[in-house]
């Protein structure tokens, strides 16, 4: 965290007003490093058929519940003391809407890891870890870039993200094909091809939920809604 | 958010430098130049490069902004920023104030308000004027609301008058309250009764316009709710200005707000996009409470 005069939130006459503000920033991207960490172990613990690091996501997923509780409430708290308006506003607003993204995310780390459990369990040979891998890493360093983008307030690395998901999403059509020739050559393969790509489906989504807060970061530095908008709609409004 | 847990996920600290790419960024005021859209379709007022000086004080800058038919527009801006004397022109408030000097062109309905054959008194029945502090006269409830209707002859006879001042009191909320005690001195009301009774007393002449000047700064929330509801109503049949130092009266009552800083009138904007993202960085330093 910069110190906090250099922060475009921490310039209040208020200066409780600036630890407030400063503070949310500080939980969300805490919350975000979390829910990073959760996504990325849930992986390794898939990959390495590491049962006991499963687990340990599958419990920490309360701890993003809670994170998210807390958020919420400082946040409507800051709403009815400050009455926060434009930038401070949008940083509110903002935050939210996207802790709501990254619980969301906690919980596909969450379906990740309990699909990590059963297939560990089964202890059949793997198939589609690759794709998984690839797919987990490409999401993974989109989530990272937007919460980077929210901690440095720039709206080119969110567009940047936002253009990112269209990649992902041919990504996974690939990964599922190659799964369905799996399938059809053996049908033995099929529970467990299945699996994978629920797993496939969950990073997917995590993909999805970076781009959200890329949108809601470009809103924030812009004022601007860019969701439901073509990428070039959003270009415009990063390019002004 | 001292609940938080700090030591979960240190990562967030660690990321890079602040880039802030972020709008507004232009902090320099050019004279006579106002951001956003200080011009209306249909204007009540057309104020063009208006300039007020105290003798050697220049408190407005070359002011040019539209004011629309029924619109409600918010005067914001610190403390000396020239709004309440710019609220002041709008019905000759100024004139009589010796060393005021008043340039530019200023008119309502396409007629200028400074012509020295205009009759003051009936500029002053169109153009109507609540105050920062509810001001009755020390008379009832009743001869508050009627003088001005006497002075300007608009009744008749005892029966119209009653109902001027009925109709009055109703639009200002009050005639519940007051209908039984019109007889009693207006001085011994609440405050927020005053105000209202202030109100009543300005639209009692038939304006066209009302101008307020921080009218709920001495009331408590409740009289500033029916205060405010009482713009909103009064909204569809006057064209209001109101200079407030409350940010969120401002945002909850105007249609457009105006920002001024040190006698230039900074940017005008609907009030949703100046209280959700302004376009000049000096209006969004003041509503977000960066300077004061």
């Amino acid at each position: 965290m910069p110190d906090k005069k250099d922060d475009v939130y921490g310039d209040h006459i208020s200066n409780k007003f600036n630890d407030e503000l400063l503070a949310l920033k500080k939980a969300f991207l805490e919350m975000g490093g979390l829910v990073e960490s959760q996504v990325d172990r849930a992986i390794t613990a898939l990959v390495d058929n590491d049962g006991h690091m499963a687990d340990e996501v599958r419990t920490t997923d309360k701890k993003v519940d809670q994170m998210e509780i807390e958020l919420d409430e400082e946040a409507t708290l800051i709403l009815a003391r400050r009455q926060p308006t434009a930038r401070d506003l949008r940083l509110v607003v903002a935050v939210i809407k996207m802790v709501s993204d990254l619980e969301r995310v906690g919980d596909e780390a969450k379906k990740i890891a309990k699909s990590a459990i059963k297939l560990s369990e089964e202890g059949q040979a793997p198939c589609g870890y690759v794709e998984v891998r690839h797919i987990g890493n490409h999401v993974l360093s989109m989530l990272r870039d937007a919460l980077d983008a929210f901690a440095r307030l720039d709206s080119e690395q969110a567009l940047r993200i936002m253009k990112e998901d269209k990649r992902v999403d041919e990504e996974y059509q690939v990964a599922t094909r190659s799964l369905l020739t799996f399938m059809m050559e053996d049908t033995r393969n099929i529970s467990r091809c299945m699996s994978v790509m629920w797993i496939l489906r969950a990073l997917e989504r995590v993909g999805d939920h970076a781009c959200n807060i890329a949108e809601n970061v470009i809103f924030m530095v812009k004022g601007e809604d860019v969701r439901h908008t073509p990428v070039e709609e959003a270009e415009k409004v990063v390019g002004r | 958010m001292n609940t938080m847990n700090p030591g979960i996920a240190a990562k967030a600290d660690t990321r890079g430098e602040v880039v802030v790419n972020e709008k507004p960024e232009d902090t320099v005021i050019e004279e006579g130049k106002t951001v956003g859209k200080p011009f209306a379709k249909d204007p009540k007022f057309k104020l063009r490069n208006v300039d007020v000086s105290y003798g050697a004080d220049r408190a407005i800058k070359n002011i040019s902004l539209d004011i629309g038919r029924n619109e409600v527009i918010a005067f914001i801006g610190p403390s000396g920023c020239g709004k309440s004397t710019f609220l002041r022109c709008l019905n000759r408030m100024n004139d009589s104030i010796d060393i005021c000097r008043i340039k530019g062109s200023l008119e309502l309905d396409d007629q200028n308000i400074y012509d020295p054959k205009r009759d003051v008194v009936e500029l002053r029945a169109r153009v109507g004027m609540v105050f920062q502090k509810p001001n009755p006269f020390p008379k009832s409830i009743y001869d508050n609301v009627a003088y001005g209707p006497r002075i300007h002859g608009l009744a008749n006879r005892k029966s119209e008058l009653d109902d001027i001042v009925e109709n009055s009191l109703r639009k200002a909320g009050l005639w519940n309250e007051a209908k039984d005690r019109l007889d009693a001195t207006a001085t011994g009301m609440s405050g927020g009764q005053q105000q209202r009774l202030c109100i009543a007393r300005a639209i009692a002449v038939s304006p066209e316009v009302i101008l307020m000047d921080e009218p709920c700064s001495a009331l408590d929330p409740i009289a500033t709710a029916r205060v405010e509801e009482l713009i909103a109503e009064m909204s569809e049949s006057y064209t209001i200005v109101i200079v407030t130092h409350s940010m969120q009266q401002a945002a909850r009552v105007s249609h457009r707000t105006a920002y001024f800083h040190l006698g230039h009138l900074v940017e005008v904007n609907e009030t949703d996009k100046v209280f959700t993202s302004p376009e000049h960085q000096l209006t969004e330093s003041y509503i977000t409470g960066r300077f004061g």
